[in-house]
């Protein structure tokens, strides 16, 4: 599903944030990014929705090859993606009903079909009683959920959350990786950057680890 | 089809959203933009109201053809005959050598004088009025110069100077019109396209999101295209409100003017071919304008 082969990423500023990483994530599989703050989790993530752009190597996703892809093809590409953001990234003068819709008008999905999808994927984290209030009106856990039902909403083949419980207690840390972990069940590949150690001994899930750009752990041809 | 329909719709009422939703400045720049275009607006209708001014009064535009003093009566009647032919004439008059000289008699108070000459000193001539699309000051000079190669004919006569010099001024009021509008057309699109510049920048992060969620440039750019256009359209309604005010208020003195010269014009306004082009201009200048803030500014938002 995912495959970096050899990945370097050069910054413009010629910090190199990622070294050679080579890794294979197949479908449905679930996988846990860690690594100290600066070891290049965000980076690796920014490079499969082609926010950066790879400076070495070959890197494909749901069997394209996206090394190469003009800026008209980059909407299409996201679009195949769910993620889901540390700060959330919702809009705050639109309804978490709107929010939740976006990926799906943006997509050019009709207003019946969208609203469907919608109260589907609001239902899975539990929020179909707030879908007509602000985002400003929920707590810190559920912006988080409005933002994990968004980046479901479109039935992304793969789901990428970047330090996705970053500001929340231990209790709704849990809650909101139990809601990848579900979604994973149902076939959705996932890859979470986290800091957090106590989830990986919970949900016993692949991991990768960055040190200084370099793959240190889960990659091609090493042990865990 | 009809979903490709209902998204532009969304949009559009996503923008007049917000326009409401600030409805302070949305509506000085509306205001801008209306008093901006109004301006050209009311020149172009001050031109057109000179030219038909202009065009009554050149309908009286004449020429008075003097004949040989040795042209008989039947003679001249024949030419005036001749001449009343011609297309561009409207109509004709023949004053005979006795007629002149009556007349002359009556206005100049010399009656006593002219009595003491045996032979009449003055010529029979024809006037001809000029029909309106052969007034213009080139036309008449080339038939002046046919009517004089005439054997009968001793000097044609017509009004040149002031024809002209209100034909010349008439073109350098024309010009300055057009160049006038053209600077403001510019301000038009420099007012609408900065108010999009700002809509843009004022949601960076918005556009930053729809880009992260899949949104092609084309579907981020619609809904400022739409509020281009938008600003353009109601800035020429307001545009169109202000001509519409001002031809009111100037009807009165100039009907009481040109009443004084017994002209009977009346002050054309917007009627509603210019008004429907008021609005097909604004609303372009308004696209024109948002296509160029677009262009230039949302390519550098990106996601970081
Ligand atoms: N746009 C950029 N330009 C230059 N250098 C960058 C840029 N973004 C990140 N870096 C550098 O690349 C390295 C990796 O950054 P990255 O954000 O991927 O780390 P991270 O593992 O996500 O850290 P954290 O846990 O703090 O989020 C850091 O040294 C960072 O300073
Ligand atoms: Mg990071």
């Amino acid at each position: 599903m995912i495959r970096f082969a050899q990945v370097t990423k050069r910054y413009e500023s010629g910090h190199e944030a990622l070294k050679s990483v080579s890794f294979v994530l197949d479908r449905q599989e679930m996988a846990f990014l860690i690594g100290r703050s600066g070891a290049g989790k965000s980076t690796l993530l920014k490079l499969i929705t082609r926010v950066e752009k790879t400076t070495r190597g070959q890197l494909i996703v749901n069997d394209k090859n996206i090394t190469r892809l003009s800026s008209r093809q980059i909407p299409f590409l996201r679009r195949e993606i769910g993620v889901v953001f540390q700060d959330h990234k919702l809009l705050y003068d639109q309804t978490v009903f709107d929010n939740v819709a976006l990926p799906l008008v943006v997509a050019g999905i009709g207003h019946r079909e969208a609203s469907r999808r919608v109260r589907a994927a609001l239902d899975k984290v539990d929020l179909l009683n707030k879908e007509r209030l602000y985002p400003i009106m929920l707590s810190g856990g559920e912006q988080q959920r409005v933002g994990i039902a968004r980046a479901v909403v479109n039935r992304p083949v793969v789901l990428l959350a970047d330090e996705p419980t970053g500001n929340l207690d231990p209790q709704l840390s849990d809650e909101i990786m139990d809601i990848f972990h579900q979604f994973n069940e149902f076939g959705v590949t996932v890859l979470i950057a986290t800091h957090e150690h106590r989830h990986i001994d919970r949900l016993r899930k692949r991991v990768l680890e960055l040190e200084q750009g370099r793959l240190i752990r889960g990659g091609e041809g090493m042990e865990d | 089809m009809s979903d490709y329909l209902v998204r532009h719709a969304q949009v559009f009422l996503s923008s007049v959203g917000q326009l409401v939703r600030s409805p302070g400045s949305s509506l000085l720049t509306v205001l801008a933009i209306g008093i901006t275009l109004a301006l050209p607006t009311l020149l172009y209708l001050l031109v057109e109201n000179v030219q038909n001014v202009t065009r009554t009064w050149q309908g009286r535009a004449q020429i008075s053809v003097f004949l040989q003093l040795d042209t008989t009566n039947e003679a001249a009647r024949a030419l005036q005959d001749v001449l009343a032919a011609r297309p561009e004439i409207e109509s004709s008059r023949l004053i005979t050598a006795q007629q002149a000289l009556e007349e002359f008699k009556n206005q100049s108070g010399f009656g006593a004088a002219m009595d003491i000459l045996s032979d009449n000193p003055l010529p029979a001539s024809i006037l001809l009025h000029l029909k309106t699309g052969h007034d213009q000051p080139e036309l008449i000079e080339n038939l002046v110069r046919e009517l004089e190669a005439n054997p009968e004919v001793d000097l044609a006569q017509w009004d040149m100077a002031w024809i002209k010099r209100l034909h010349i001024i008439l073109r350098l009021v024309q010009r300055s019109v057009l160049i006038l509008a053209a600077l403001l057309v510019l301000a038009v699109i420099i007012i609408i396209s900065n108010t999009i510049r700002l809509a843009i920048m004022n949601r960076r992060d918005e556009i930053e999101i729809m880009k992260l969620i899949g949104a092609t440039d084309s579907f981020i750019r619609r809904p400022f295209l739409y509020g281009g256009v938008l600003q353009g359209l109601l800035g020429a309604l307001c545009a169109g409100a202000i001509v519409s005010a001002c031809v009111g208020l100037l009807q009165d003195p100039i009907g009481e003017l040109v009443s004084l010269y017994h002209g009977d014009f009346s002050t054309t306004g917007l009627d509603p071919r210019s008004f429907f082009t008021l609005l097909l201009a604004g609303s372009a200048l308004g696209w024109l304008a948002a296509r160029a803030a677009v262009g230039r500014y949302l390519g550098q938002i990106e996601p970081a």
